[in-house]
C-alpha cells in the first residue's frame, strides 16, 4: 500500500520539481546574461567550425556525397569499404597506430625527460637548451631539411657519411625503400614532438615548491631519481594528464611529413597514414562521404585513447 | 662589515643548498647525455642556416659538409630575383600574410579571452559543459573537420576569401583553455571589489582582467601566430591575389634542383620567425604553460 502510493506521488513530485528547475533554470540565465553574451563570439565561431563539422562528418560517414551529387543513404557500407575492401586503408591504419604506440609513448616521455633534465640548469644555458629542444616543433616546414639528409643519391648526409665510413658501398634511396620508410618517418616524427607538451612540463617544474624537495631529502630520499618519481612527478599530475592529450593527438595525425618526405602516394603505400588516406579521398577524389567515414574513425580513434590514457594517468599514484 | 658577512653566508646556504640529492657523476651523466641530445636535435636546424649560406655546388657535394666552405649570400640574391619576376608582387603576399596571421591572431586572442573569463571567474548554467567540449576538442585535429568544414564555408558564402582561413582561427580550443586556467588565478577578491565599485563586466574584464593575464594573451599570440604563420590557406584561396607568403615560399622549394639555393634561404626565412619570437617572448610563454594543466 505504502509502496503504491510512494509510487504514485513520484511523478507528481518529478514533475512539480522539474517545473520549478525550469524555472530557476531561465531565472539564472536571464541573471547570467552578460556572462553568455561574452562567451557567445567565441562558442558561435566553435559550434559552426568546430562542432558542427564534426556532427556533420558523422552524418556524411552514411553517405555516398561526392559535391555533384546529392547526398544518397547507403548505411554503413562506407565503414565496411573502409575495413573489408580498402587494402590501403588497412596499411594506413597499422601506420597510424605504429606512429600512435611508438612516437605518442616516446614523445611523451621524451618531454618529460629532457624537460626534468633542462630544469636542472638555470639561467640562460636554460632558455638556450629549451629553445633546441623546442625550435624543430614549431620551425614551420623546416623539416624538409629532413630531404637534405635522407637523399637517395651520395650527397645526402646520411648516405655520404656511410659511404665515407664504409658502411654501405652504394647509395641508398631511403624514402623510397618500403623498409625504411617507416623507421625515418619516426624519427622525424620523434624530432618535431617537443611541442607544447614539452613546455607544459618544463612550467610545471618550475612550479614545484622547493621545500618539497628539503623535506623529501630530510625523509630519506637519496637521488635525482627518487626525488623524480617521488616527489616531482606526483606534484605535477595535470600537467602530466595536459601532456598527454598533446602527445597523444599529434601522433595520431602525422601526414604532412609523410606526404613531403616518402611522397603522396608513397612507395607502396608505406608512408600511409589515416590522415593523408583522408586528405587523398576528401580533397583530391572528392569522395566525400567515404572521407568523413575516414574522418569519423579517426575521431573516434584520437578521442577514445585520449579518454583512455587519461582514466590510466589518473590512477597513476592513487 | 656584519652584513656582508650574513649575506654571505646566506649566499653559501643557498648554493650548498640547491646540490641536495646531485652527485657530481651523476651531473656528468646528464651533462653528456644533454649533450649528445641537443646536437642530435640542433643538427637538422645548423643544416638550415647553413645551407642558405652555402653555394649551389656545395649543396651537392660528395660528401656533404656541416658548415659552407665558401660562404655566399649569392642564394638571398637569387631569391629576391624570384622574388620580384613572380606574377603576383611579392608584395601581395606579404601583405595577405600580414591580414591573416594579423587578424587571426588578433581576433583569437579577443574572442578567447573575452570567452575564457567567464568560464575562469563566473558561475552560470552550461558553463561546465561547454568547457567540457573545448577540452574534447584538444583531443583532435583539424583534419577530423576538414571535409565539412569546406562545406561550411562554401555555404556561408566566405570561400576564397581573407575570412574563410581567419574566422575558424578565432575558435581554436588551446587558446581558451591556456586562457581560462591562467585567469582562474585572479583573486576573486579583486573582481569583487571592481564589482562594489559599480565597474560593469565588461570594464572588469578590460581593465582589470586582460593587464592581469598579459603573460597569457602574449603566449596566446604567439602561439596562433606559429598556427597561422604556417597556413598556406590552399584549401580555401584560390585567387593567386589572395595567397600568403608561406604558399610562394612552398612554391620556390618545390620548384626543383636549380632553385635549391632560394629553396635554402625560404627555408630559414619559414623557421627563423617564429623561433624569434618564442624567444622574444618564451618567459611569458613559460609562465602561461605552467597553470595548463588538467583537473579533472
Amino acid at each position: 500500500m505504502n509502496q503504491v502510493d510512494v509510487a504514485l506521488d513520484q511523478p507528481m513530485i518529478n514533475v512539480e520539481r522539474r517545473h520549478r528547475d525550469e524555472w530557476s533554470l531561465k531565472a539564472k540565465i536571464i541573471k547570467n546574461k552578460t556572462s553568455y553574451i561574452m562567451i557567445a563570439p567565441y562558442f558561435i565561431l566553435f559550434f559552426l567550425f568546430t562542432v558542427l563539422p564534426v556532427l556533420m562528418s558523422m552524418a556524411l560517414s552514411f553517405t555516398n556525397f561526392n559535391v555533384l551529387e546529392s547526398p544518397k543513404f547507403i548505411g554503413w557500407n562506407n565503414y565496411i569499404r573502409a575495413f573489408l575492401e580498402d587494402d590501403v586503408f588497412r596499411i594506413a591504419i597499422r601506420n597510424t597506430l605504429i606512429f600512435a604506440v611508438i612516437t605518442g609513448p616516446i614523445s611523451y616521455v621524451m618531454c618529460l625527460l629532457f624537460a626534468w633534465m633542462i630544469n636542472e640548469f638555470n639561467g640562460k644555458l636554460r632558455t638556450f637548451l629549451t629553445l633546441i629542444f623546442y625550435a624543430p616543433s614549431i620551425s614551420g616546414n623546416a623539416y624538409v631539411i629532413w630531404n637534405y639528409v635522407l637523399r637517395g643519391d651520395r650527397y645526402g648526409i646520411l648516405n655520404g657519411i656511410l659511404l665515407s665510413l664504409n658502411i654501405i658501398n652504394a647509395p641508398i634511396v631511403w624514402m623510397k625503400t618500403e623498409k625504411y620508410v617507416m623507421t625515418f618517418l619516426i624519427i622525424v616524427q620523434l624530432w618535431l614532438s617537443l611541442g607544447t607538451g614539452f613546455l607544459t612540463f618544463i612550467a610545471g617544474l618550475q612550479t614545484i615548491d622547493k621545500s618539497m624537495y628539503e623535506a623529501a631529502a630530510i625523509d630519506g630520499i637519496k637521488n635525482r631519481w627518487q626525488e623524480l618519481w617521488y616527489v616531482t612527478l606526483p606534484s605535477m599530475k595535470p600537467q602530466l594528464l595536459f601532456g598527454a592529450v598533446m602527445q597523444i593527438t599529434q601522433s595520431f595525425a602525422v601526414a604532412d611529413i609523410s606526404i613531403q618526405l616518402a611522397g603522396n602516394p608513397s612507395v607502396n603505400y608505406s608512408g600511409a597514414t589515416i590522415v593523408t588516406h583522408l586528405m587523398d579521398y576528401g580533397s583530391i577524389r572528392y569522395e566525400m562521404g567515404y572521407a568523413s567515414a575516414i574522418a569519423t574513425i579517426l575521431f573516434l580513434l584520437m578521442v577514445g585513447s585520449n579518454k583512455l590514457i587519461g582514466k590510466l594517468l589518473r590512477r597513476v599514484g592513487n | 662589515m656584519i652584513n656582508d658577512k650574513v649575506s654571505l653566508k646566506f649566499h653559501f646556504h643557498i648554493k650548498r643548498h640547491r646540490k641536495i640529492n646531485r652527485s657530481m657523476a651523476g651531473n656528468v651523466t646528464l651533462f653528456i647525455f644533454m649533450g649528445i641530445a641537443g646536437i642530435f636535435m640542433a643538427i637538422p636546424l645548423v643544416f638550415v642556416v647553413s645551407n642558405a649560406f652555402k653555394p649551389l655546388d656545395e649543396l651537392f657535394r660528395y660528401p656533404p659538409t656541416l658548415f659552407p666552405r665558401h660562404i655566399t649570400t649569392n642564394n638571398f640574391s637569387d631569391l629576391f630575383v624570384l622574388m620580384s619576376n613572380s606574377w603576383v608582387p611579392f608584395s601581395r603576399y606579404i601583405l595577405n600574410t600580414i591580414i591573416i596571421t594579423g587578424g587571426g591572431t588578433l581576433g583569437h586572442v579577443i574572442v578567447a579571452s573575452l570567452a575564457a573569463y567567464p568560464l575562469a571567474k563566473h558561475d552560470f548554467p552550461g558553463k561546465n559543459l561547454l568547457f567540457s567540449m573545448v577540452v574534447l576538442s584538444l583531443m583532435f585535429t583539424w583534419q577530423v573537420t576538414q571535409v565539412p568544414n569546406y562545406l561550411i564555408i562554401s555555404k556561408l558564402g566566405i570561400n576564397n576569401t581573407y575570412l574563410a582561413v581567419i574566422l575558424p582561427a578565432f575558435a581554436y580550443g588551446l587558446g581558451l583553455y591556456l586562457m581560462k586556467q591562467f585567469m582562474e588565478q585572479i583573486p576573486d577578491s579583486l573582481l569583487e571589489s571592481a564589482r562594489l565599485d559599480g565597474a560593469s563586466e565588461f570594464r572588469i574584464f578590460w581593465s582589470i582582467v586582460m593587464p592581469n593575464v598579459k603573460p597569457a594573451w602574449l603566449t596566446l599570440a604567439i602561439l596562433q601566430f606559429q598556427t597561422m604563420w604556417g597556413n598556406t590557406g590552399s584549401q580555401f584561396l584560390r585567387d593567386e591575389q589572395l595567397k600568403p607568403l608561406q604558399y610562394a615560399l612552398f612554391q620556390i622549394v618545390n620548384s626543383g634542383p636549380a632553385r635549391q639555393g632560394a629553396a635554402a634561404v625560404v627555408t630559414l626565412i619559414i623557421a627563423a620567425v617564429p623561433i624569434i619570437f618564442f624567444l622574444i617572448f618564451n618567459s611569458s610563454i613559460i609562465e602561461t604553460m605552467t597553470t595548463s594543466g588538467m583537473k579533472e
